[in-house]
């Protein structure tokens, strides 16, 4: 019965302590790392997760949409899990639960009793399909699927069901936010553009962005313009929903009728060119209005580039409250320049994070020293290593593409940095090199309100500054010799 | 098992029926019919299972359960420390079950101790030219780049079985090349109705691939023990571990808690396997009994009530020596026990607890409970058998409502209904109840806390179900305005 692998049977062994220590230096080693950046197969500590976990972002982000896993039950359970964790907040979706008989048959009757069955149950206005492995890998029809459960009353015919193809062998987490949000956009505004009509609207598309605390810069940004806008996939209420003695299933997103009057907008701006090109692209074509992709105002330039974006898209100066935001912030800067100045840094995260730390580093006169992403394109490192030789302190600094987070520790362990910016899952390689862990991105599993944070615009550069700096001041009250413990830093 | 059937003031048979026949009022006629049997009173007195179990999640309900995949990774395999566990096919399934269930190893990461994430991260290549090839190249590189690997595990996730691959084949192959056990588990998520199914073939590639294959190296003795069915939960095997070591037994082997490859391989010699979480590992308990004639015995290390039970029945299974260091454990940390009873209880008395978790915990917590003067009002599981339902009736009070997988509309339905003063559940359930101003406590994951085995683990316990129940945070909830 057992022993199927016929090895030979042999005493239990301890590793000698001599042997254990041997190989814990040597995973620290130049060699080692060669060894390691070696590797073709094996993907050890990725720092992005598979497309439906986007997708299902997304959809949290329309009014009382019902997120919905075509394919197995685990998958969603995995989704949510995640999500709950990073904002530590509800995140109900439900999975039409595919076993066996559904690689044989195929999707559609657990589709068509998940949509009656979820429509029943918690009501919503709209409901988010996306796929996960299964039906992705034998080829399930959505199309014909959906069309059919309308016509079998399994759902009310006018109930919007945007559905996106997300199989998670394919791109990460930020390309099932892009299909997703195309998939949803691309239903609701549907026979809704009118000739002639202008909503005098700024659309606005955050991005694959988890930080509610970004949304509401955003709308607090507009507001300070009086501007009227549209915020698309606005994942700021759903996530940070008060507590208040009652549950809403459904605690934000932007209203359906909005989404769908975005279509005769004045103005779009897609933020994330990498977590948005599939929409961007509809969107130039389908659109009304101007429209302009760009990256993540993180840092003051890119603010700055934002902020008289949206200036120029409606004709009006940038108001002066504004004005006396940037100066705040860049006094925040040249006040506390000097404890981040020629420092160090390891980056890594999705490509539109990293743009952004990027440039707010250089702008502190600190260097982005390794600079990782676990899944990036060429057009990525390009505009990377563009912004690296922007800056004098961009020297010397490198980037690697499609590494994992195994690799950024061989990286961190041989070429030493001050400090490393990503999500929880570099908490091991920070401990290992004995340096602080920024957590900026997703997800945020140990710490408590991160999300609520902004990152962008001038107010997250102030809070960047904050975060960063005081840590290298703890570090040196906490470690320094008692002789140099003082009371000013 | 208590001897007295307990019930709740207020709780009738015909209230449950009622409030069970509302929650499910709302659903389809199909689902309603597949659902019904799911919800039901408790029949203490029958101490059968009330309703149906491990039967297909209705789609679209909102369940709270997983795959096959989670309950062989994140459940069997993962707490083995000293293996590379690879989680084969694309990049999601390992990413999300990686460090979140909280199973605690000593060692050193990336040395002798591997709670990371190795996956094959398919491509759309892999699905079409499949991923043998692949699988057999990072095998190699594990190997080399982590040479104190005691074997490694091939986990397979949907895509893997969907498209034919033989990962069997190509583990046996490198197993014989680098003379490390690499070990197949076709646990694809699509298989099965939940997790449950995942530990039972786990279980399975352990008999066949794993037991027999080591000897411990020193003699056996009468105390050889095995611990298995813990999963070191915050530290509940250390616990655990330590008291069963007080009362003169040698823990050869945990599974798979903090667990080492070879101790396991090396289990067939125990005496005793004591098993913490049956649903999950009795498949194994019932091979070593069957081939190896270890008995095996079920015990509960939650709360002092239900410890002391464990410790005696565990007594009962050897000799005099171990009897009189069981009454000397017992008498020294009762007086520990009562004292955190007497600090707590005056704050707990009464109060009522909602449970749904995994497979075990619901039955085996009540204990616990009750010792700090709480009333289970509602329990259920995500991926239990009838089995654990029967052993669950006698320990819930008469006519209180069992769930099986209950979906969130029916949690939420019945905890509207029996306004409980805390939930213990999960975290896709934690945020739910408190934004409704109800006290939570995750029990899958303690929390973030942890150690709740043993002596040392309720003291633990007992503060943290104080600190939930009892925060001022709650009072601020409702506005005064």
């Amino acid at each position: 019965m057992a022993n199927l692998l016929g090895l030979e049977v042999k005493k239990v062994t301890e590793t000698p302590p001599e042997e254990v220590e041997r190989v814990q230096n040597w995973i620290n080693s130049e060699e080692y790392k060669e060894k390691n950046f070696a590797r073709q197969a094996l993907v050890i500590n990725p720092a992005h997760a598979c497309q439906p976990l986007g997708a299902q972002l997304c959809a949290h982000g329309f009014e009382g949409t019902l997120p919905f896993v075509h394919g197995a039950q685990g998958c969603a359970s995995y989704y949510r899990s995640t999500l709950n964790r990073h904002f530590r907040e509800p995140a109900p979706a439900v999975s039409d639960s595919m076993t066996e008989d559904g690689a044989v048959f195929g999707g559609q009757n657990n589709l068509h009793e998940g949509l009656e069955n979820a429509h029943a149950l918690y009501k919503p206005k709209m409901i988010a399909v996306f796929t996960s492995c299964m039906p992705e890998v034998i080829g399930d029809d959505l199309t014909a699927f959906i069309k059919n459960a309308k016509q079998k009353s399994c759902i009310p015919k006018d109930l919007p069901v945007p559905y996106a193809n997300t199989p998670s062998f394919n791109g990460t987490h930020i390309h099932g936010y892009d299909s997703m949000l195309y998939s949803i956009l691309h239903t609701l505004t549907e026979g809704k553009q009118i000739e002639g009509r202008c909503t005098g609207k700024l659309n606005l598309i955050a991005g694959c962005d988890f930080n509610t605390g970004d949304y509401r810069e955003y709308k607090r940004i507009l507001k300070e313009f009086g501007i009227p806008y549209t915020l698309l996939a606005d994942i700021g209420d759903t996530f940070e929903s008060p507590c208040d003695g009652t549950y809403h299933i459904y605690a934000g997103g932007t209203k359906l009728e909005d989404a769908a009057d975005s279509i005769n907008g004045k103005a779009t701006i897609a933020i994330g060119p990498y977590a948005t090109p599939k929409t961007f692209g509809w969107i130039k074509e389908a659109y009304s209005g101007k429209h302009v992709t760009m990256p993540m105002p993180m840092g003051i330039e890119k603010t700055d580039a934002f902020i008289m974006k949206v200036a120029e898209l409606f004709g009006k100066e940038v108001p002066a409250s504004l004005k006396n935001e940037r100066g705040r912030a860049v006094d925040a800067m040249t006040d506390s320049q000097q404890y981040m100045h020629g420092k160090k840094f390891a980056v890594y995260g999705d490509p539109d994070y990293l743009m952004g730390y990027v440039s707010f580093l250089l702008e502190m006169g600190a260097r982005p020293y390794h600079i990782l992403c676990s899944r990036g394109s060429k057009k990525a490192e390009k505009e990377l290593q563009a912004l690296l030789d922007g800056s004098m302190y961009g020297a010397g600094c490198k980037i690697h593409m499609n590494k994992d987070l195994w690799h950024l520790r061989s990286l961190v362990m041989t070429d030493p940095v001050d400090a490393i910016i990503g999500d929880t899952h570099g908490k091991f390689a920070a401990r290992d090199a004995k340096v602080p862990l920024f957590r900026f991105g997703f997800p945020i599993f140990d710490r408590v309100n991160k999300h609520r944070y902004p990152l962008i615009g001038y107010q997250g550069v102030v809070n960047m500054v904050t975060e960063i700096c005081n840590k290298f001041i703890d570090i040196k009250d906490e470690t320094c010799e008692d002789r140099f413990f003082e009371m000013m830093r | 098992m208590s001897d007295k059937i307990r019930t709740v003031e207020g709780i009738t048979k015909e209230s449950t029926q009622a409030m069970i026949d509302d929650a499910l009022s709302v659903y389809p006629e199909k689902a309603r019919k597949k659902r019904t049997p799911h919800l039901a009173p408790n029949d203490a007195a029958s101490g059968c299972a009330s309703v149906k179990s491990n039967k297909k999640t209705v789609p679209g309900v909102m369940s709270a359960r997983g795959c096959a995949y989670a309950g062989a990774k994140g459940v069997v395999w993962g707490p083995i420390r000293d293996m590379v566990h690879v989680s084969h096919g694309p990049v999601g399934c390992g990413w999300y079950s990686w460090g979140t269930r909280r199973n605690l190893m000593t060692g050193i990461n990336g040395v002798t101790q591997f709670g990371m994430q190795f996956t094959s991260d398919f491509q759309e290549k892999d699905i079409v030219y499949g991923g043998d090839k692949k699988l057999k190249t990072l095998l190699h590189e594990a190997h080399d780049l982590f040479p104190l690997a005691k074997g490694i595990s091939v986990l397979s996730e949907c895509p893997v079985g969907l498209i034919g691959d033989d990962i069997n084949s190509v583990t046996k192959t490198v197993s014989k090349e680098l003379d490390i056990p690499i070990i197949p588990c076709n646990c694809e998520g699509f298989r099965g109705v939940s997790q449950s199914l995942g530990h039972h073939i786990s279980n399975d590639s352990i008999r066949d691939y794993i037991i027999e294959t080591r000897e411990f190296a020193e003699p056996s003795t009468p105390y050889d023990i095995a611990l298995i069915g813990d999963y070191n939960i915050g530290g509940d095997v250390w616990s655990a571990k330590s008291l069963l070591e007080e009362i003169g037994l040698n823990v050869k082997s945990v599974w798979t808690g903090d667990g080492e490859l070879e101790k396991i391989a090396a289990t067939h010699t125990v005496k005793l396997n004591l098993i913490h979480c049956y649903r999950s590992m009795n498949y194994m308990c019932k091979v070593m009994e069957e081939k190896y004639g270890i008995p095996w015995l079920e015990f509960n290390f939650f709360g002092p009530t239900k410890i002391r039970e464990s410790l005696r029945a565990i007594a009962e299974r050897f000799d005099d020596v171990i009897k009189e260091k069981v009454e000397l454990a017992i008498a020294k940390y009762e007086p520990i026990m009562q004292a955190i009873i007497d600090e707590y209880k005056p704050r707990l008395d009464k109060k009522k607890v909602m449970l749904l978790v995994g497979g075990l915990r619901p039955r085996h917590t009540i204990g616990a409970y009750e010792d700090l003067g709480m009333d289970c009002v509602g329990a259920g599981y995500e991926f239990a058998h009838g089995d654990d339902y029967d052993r669950t009736a006698p320990e819930m009070p008469d006519a209180t409502v069992v769930y099986d997988d209950p979906s969130e509309y029916e949690f939420e339905k019945f905890a509207h209904a029996l306004k409980p003063d805390l939930i213990g559940s999960g975290i896709k359930e934690k945020y739910v109840f408190q934004k409704m101003g109800i006290p939570f406590r995750q029990m899958h994951s303690w929390d973030y806390s942890g150690p709740y085995h043993g002596y040392q683990g309720f003291e633990i316990f007992a503060r943290d179900v104080d600190m939930a129940v009892n925060s001022p945070t709650w009072k601020l909830v409702k506005a005064p305005f």
